[in-house]
């Protein structure tokens, strides 16, 4: 019998975070915050107390620095785990992540490798201040040399953070803040086969809707409403934005012939216009209406008390499978 | 400002530097003779390296001509456990460490991003966006001291990183960020800055309001300026700042005063910007000119420099025809090393890129 417990994904983060920490002592913990505090969102609580100063410890508030001093790290052996406090702050460290995190690897010729991560909450849905809710995942997406994966659940994120940790390259681990305290059961014997790898969450046969991290729970429940009303949608996570995991999204498209991919981020220039391209590529003869993506708009992300207007709902997903259908 | 040779080649440590004259006096005449074979090599190397961007060989060149003393004394001072992280300008560090110098100039053919072993060289990989190897080295000298390897009082075991950047380069955030990092860990580190007067066309009071070795003292990295045309200054002043590096006294700042005599690479035009009544007068302070007159003075003979030059050009026939040598690298390189681990987006469009070159067959000068 597995060893299954009831968690939050902070707290299936942490647990992951602490497993990664006792096994190798290789592994560090640093960004603003994350010492005696626990981060501002508690993912990194105990750490510190537990592991001490010299493996988990607060950064100054200089996100270009966090990223260049890991990197360093990297160098010298070290697994560093770095948080960047919020998506919106993640800029600061774009020339480190893009032009040293993601080439260094290549520009060695192997001699280096870099297995560093770097943790990003991110995504809207919190009623917070402005660069407290974005989506940045495809400019990294967009970047060769970078991993970036997003868990949607605590099981995901108790095994993916552990195997981002274990990989040589560099992993972007984007965090869905709204989703934090979502409960769910963590499996802590079985791990799922890689961090690539999509999940189908609920098998359907109308429409595929692909969603990644907090845009998981919300085809979800645009999946339950459609079941309601004699349409069947299958729900697949693709936990991976970088590498993307097609032969499982170009399966279920085989099967069902429409595509809805839903994600926070602006539509333009997207991981859904990628997904739309490659599957138009893929699977041409196989689809029976474009495919439609579900996004926020092109604009900033709004004030705080119109974010649930810019948000993708499970009504904007229905509306796009109603769409799909009428084709 | 720290000079123990002057620019007539007389030696002497002024009263309040006589902490950097002991490392000087440990130096043998052999040392003296292996700085001036060393800023001699470097010299012939750059000017071959020009010479064959001239004539296509290579894309770009990038000179040093003029900052001999700077790289090769300080690299001299650097220990066989300690590392380097270099700008793009580092030709002399990296002939102190015994880089093949072929591979710099692979780089600036095209043949690759760099490429050479940073683990077993411990010079690490030239870095073009500025100030990027600074934040680097700073993360590894961090390493150090989590490894404990700092202030054992073995020799054979202590270790310290020196990071080399330019005047314009202290202008980059990260410089500032690595400052406040070095000093918040007492890092076993050297920052040292070749002020050499030009970022490209932009003089150096473009970059700062103050001298630039004050730079790190308000972060708590104190430093000093040296003649950086003095290669006994560069030696003296960076060995006593990695030994205490070593020992635990935390970060230090060298900043090296110094001239860039030729182009910022072979792309720019320096008339434009500068006057010749500047470069000549740098040119009269050249640092190869200023160790020959002290080597001269301390009965070293003609025959001595005669032979550098013949080793010297031996050198760059040689680099000359390596350089012909190099052909284009295999269409495959560039997929590989992106990832660690399989990637299938790289297996795809290698695959792709390799059926796609096959389908032109032998008649189409395929590779």
């Amino acid at each position: 019998m597995s060893n299954v417990v009831e968690m939050t994904i902070v707290k299936a983060i942490n647990a992951g975070l602490r497993k990664a920490l006792a096994e190798s002592d290789k592994v560090l913990i640093f960004g603003q915050d994350v010492a005696e505090l626990g981060g501002v969102f508690r993912v990194t609580e105990g750490l510190h107390a537990e592991f001490g100063q010299k493996r988990v410890f607060n950064s100054p508030i200089a996100e270009a620095g966090i990223v260049g001093t890991a990197i360093g790290l990297a160098m010298r052996g070290y697994r560093p785990v770095a948080e960047i406090q919020f998506d919106g702050f993640v800029f600061p460290a774009f020339n480190e992540i893009t032009t040293q995190l993601a080439k260094l690897q290549n520009r060695s010729e192997g001699f280096l490798t870099m297995p560093v991560v770097v943790r990003i909450p991110y995504g809207g849905g919190i009623g917070a201040i402005e660069h407290h809710s974005e989506s940045p995942e495809a400019y990294f997406a967009h970047t060769p040399g970078l991993r970036v994966i997003s868990p949607s659940n605590p099981n995901d994120a108790y095994w993916m953070i552990q195997q981002a940790i274990k990989s040589e390259d560099p992993v972007l681990f984007f965090e869905p803040k709204r989703r934090y305290w979502q409960k769910g059961p963590v499996d802590l014997d079985n791990p799922p086969a890689g961090m690539h790898d999509a999940h189908i969450l609920r098998n359907g046969t109308d429409v595929t809707v692909v969603a990644y991290g907090p845009m998981v729970a919300t085809a979800l429940q645009a999946a339950e409403i459609a079941a309601a009303e004699g349409r069947s949608l299958e729900v697949i996570d693709i936990r991976s934005i970088s590498p993307i995991d097609y032969a499982t999204i170009i399966e279920s498209v085989k099967k069902t012939g429409h595509l809805i991919v839903a994600h926070e981020a602006n539509v333009s220039v997207s991981v859904s216009s990628e997904i739309a391209a490659r599957v138009a590529e893929l699977a041409f003869y196989h689809l029976e209406a474009p495919v439609i993506r579900v996004g926020g708009f092109d604009v900033p992300y709004p004030a705080a008390k119109l974010e649930e207007k810019f948000l993708p709902d499970a009504d904007r997903i229905l509306e796009a499978v109603d769409r799909s259908l009428g084709y | 400002m720290v000079q123990l040779l002057s620019p007539e080649g007389d030696y002497g440590v002024p009263a309040q530097y006589a902490e950097y004259g002991k490392y000087v006096d440990a130096l043998t005449e052999a040392d003296f003779l292996q700085f001036y074979k060393e800023m001699s090599r470097m010299r012939r190397f750059d000017n071959e390296a020009t010479a064959l961007q001239r004539q296509g060989q290579l894309g770009l060149w990038v000179p040093a001509v003029g900052q001999e003393a700077a790289q090769i004394g300080s690299g001299h001072a650097v220990g066989k456990n300690d590392h380097i992280f270099p700008s793009y300008r580092e030709h002399g560090v990296a002939i102190t460490h015994n880089i093949d110098l072929m591979s710099i100039l692979k780089m600036l053919r095209g043949v690759n991003h760099g490429g050479w072993n940073p683990n077993e060289t411990r010079f690490h990989l030239y870095a073009i966006v500025l100030g990027t190897q600074v934040i680097h080295a700073t993360g590894y000298a961090m390493g150090v001291n989590f490894d404990g390897k700092v202030a054992t009082g073995n020799p054979e075991i202590d270790e310290a990183v020196i990071t080399y950047f330019g005047d314009g380069a202290t202008a980059e955030g990260e410089i500032s960020e690595s400052f406040l990092f070095a000093a918040i860990n007492n890092n076993p580190q050297v920052f040292f800055c070749q002020n050499n007067q030009w970022a490209i066309s932009s003089a150096v009071g473009t970059q700062t309001r103050v001298p630039l070795f004050e730079r790190g003292a308000g972060f708590g990295v104190p430093g000093i300026r040296i003649d950086g045309n003095d290669v006994l200054a560069s030696y003296a002043v960076t060995k006593k700042h990695m030994d205490d590096a070593r020992n635990g006294a935390g970060p230090f700042m060298i900043e090296a005063l110094t001239y860039r005599i030729g182009a910022h690479t072979t792309s720019d035009d320096p008339t434009k910007y500068r006057s010749q009544d500047e470069v000549d007068y740098w040119k009269q302070r050249d640092p190869i000119v200023r160790l020959e007159k002290f080597l001269r003075r301390q009965g070293i003979q003609d025959s001595f420099f005669e032979q550098c030059d013949v080793e010297n050009e031996a050198m760059a026939e040689s680099i000359r025809q390596q350089t012909f040598a190099l052909g284009a690298p295999p269409i495959e390189n560039m997929f590989q090393h992106v990832y660690s681990e399989a990637h299938p987006l790289i297996e795809e469009q290698s695959a792709w890129l390799k059926g796609y070159e096959a389908s032109f067959g032998d008649n189409e000068g395929g590779h």
